[in-house]
């Protein structure tokens, strides 16, 4: 039994938990809450030390990112009501009639966007935390959560597009959120 | 270019992620087509209202320490299970060395990837793009150093160094909060005759003492620790440009 010693373990120190943040941030994100993003996090972080015999080198965040969003769809498939889980349509066309001004007002205020981007499909926003908040690349966004490139951008347009819309009917969900 | 098309185009354009010859033909494009110039401001206007709202949320100190001060609460790593092999598996695992004897051979042919400077200078040199879109530039505009410093005081967990070189031909226009591989840093917004330099000052990571200088994207950049901080200038301007401004920055 091979069991990864202390220069291992500094190196997983030294190059997977700066990344503790973002794993974080991803994690509280998908749970909506901060109380299960330290849990999951933490498992999280568990989990990818377990494996950290696979990592060889490249892109360390995106790698631990990757562990992040599948605990935490591990854990949401646990823990949540499989209403929850009901597929989104996406074929939904978002309103089109958003003026830039009004829209940055709405938008600037921190509880309104919170709430709209807690509205949406995990899927939606994942990908939407990934590029706004952790600044990935789309190549990074296609490795953490496991899709061809290709798609990258279109997802992102029908994620940005359902954000708009959420935006645009607040409160008449938070009937959703409270779970 | 159809519209549905451009429709979609745009968010690679508003994130930096088009290559050279799409960004073009979708530039081409919105010069023809309001509806798509008016989509674009929408897009932007989200990005920025996002960008605003500061919606990252950092780990807790709890969350750091338990991991971090005390390694003996990291289980024990296995990496590999020693297993019996059979004289079978033992040709099995031949044929994968070969494999893989084969497949690196490969990979030697190709070009090597990114390195973490370089993937770090990417995200920078990203972040620099972004700056560069319209309204994005800077949260506080002033020539003013000390306007420009108290107002980092309480968005980000240190304090930049800020100074205006315009005496150096380095004139100081503002400064704003961003976002570059994942964590919040300052960036401190220069001019140079008619271009703009980005300076990203951040609290000196224990994972990265990276230094140097390089291109990408047709930018240049040039990385440089001091003081505790990580400092990189990205810019158009030419490299013996970045290396000049670095030097004003006063050593303590």
């Amino acid at each position: 039994m091979n069991v990864l010693e202390g220069e291992d373990r500094s190196r997983f120190e030294a190059t997977i938990l700066p990344h503790l943040d973002a794993a974080f941030n991803l994690a509280r994100w998908l749970l909506r809450n901060r109380t299960d993003a330290e849990d999951v996090t933490q498992d999280a972080i568990f989990r990818a030390f377990r494996a950290f015999g696979t990592y060889r080198s490249g892109n360390a965040r995106a790698w631990l990112l990757q562990i992040v969003r599948n605990t935490c769809f591990t854990w949401l498939r646990q823990n949540r009501m499989a209403a929850e889980f009901m597929e989104f349509d996406e074929t939904t066309m978002p309103q089109e009639s958003e003026n830039p001004e009004t829209l940055a007002m709405a938008g600037s205020d921190r509880e309104q966007l919170t709430r709209a981007l807690e509205t949406l499909p995990d899927s939606f926003r994942e990908i939407l935390v990934l590029r706004e908040l952790e600044g990935c690349s789309y190549k990074e966004i296609a490795e953490i959560t496991s899709r061809p490139i290709g798609t990258v951008m279109s997802a992102l347009a029908r994620a940005r597009a359902q954000l708009r819309n959420s935006l645009s009917q607040p409160a008449s969900k938070e009937a959703r959120r409270a779970v | 270019m159809p519209c549905d098309q451009a429709q979609t185009q745009l968010h690679g354009y508003l994130d930096g992620e088009l290559d050279a010859l799409s960004a073009a033909s979708f530039e081409k494009h919105l010069e023809t087509c309001p509806d798509c110039k008016q989509s674009l401001a929408v897009e932007e206007a989200l990005h920025q209202s996002i960008q605003k709202a500061n919606l990252y949320e950092r780990a807790p100190e709890s969350l750091r320490k338990s991991l971090l001060g005390n390694p003996q609460q990291l289980p024990a790593v296995r990496s590999f299970p020693a297993t019996r092999f059979s004289p079978g598996r033992w040709l099995a695992v031949a044929a994968v060395l070969l494999l893989a004897v084969f497949i690196g051979w490969r990979q030697l042919q190709l070009p090597r990837g990114p390195s973490d400077a370089q993937l770090m200078a990417a995200s920078f040199v990203d972040a620099h793009l972004r700056s560069l879109q319209p309204g994005h530039l800077t949260d506080v505009e002033s020539t003013d150093q000390h306007t420009v410093k108290p107002w980092f005081d309480g968005r980000i967990d240190f304090a930049p160094p800020v100074r205006d070189f315009a005496n150096e031909g380095f004139p100081l226009i503002g400064g704003r909060l961003d976002v570059a591989g994942g964590r919040t840093v300052a960036a401190l917004v220069y001019a140079r005759r008619k271009h703009i330099i980005n300076v990203f000052v951040e609290k000196a990571q224990p994972d990265s003492h990276w230094n140097g200088a390089g291109e990408a994207q047709g930018y240049h950049w040039l990385a440089w620790q001091q003081n505790g901080f990580s400092f990189c200038a990205v810019s158009d301007v030419a490299p013996t440009d970045l290396a000049q401004l670095q030097q004003l920055f006063p050593a303590q």
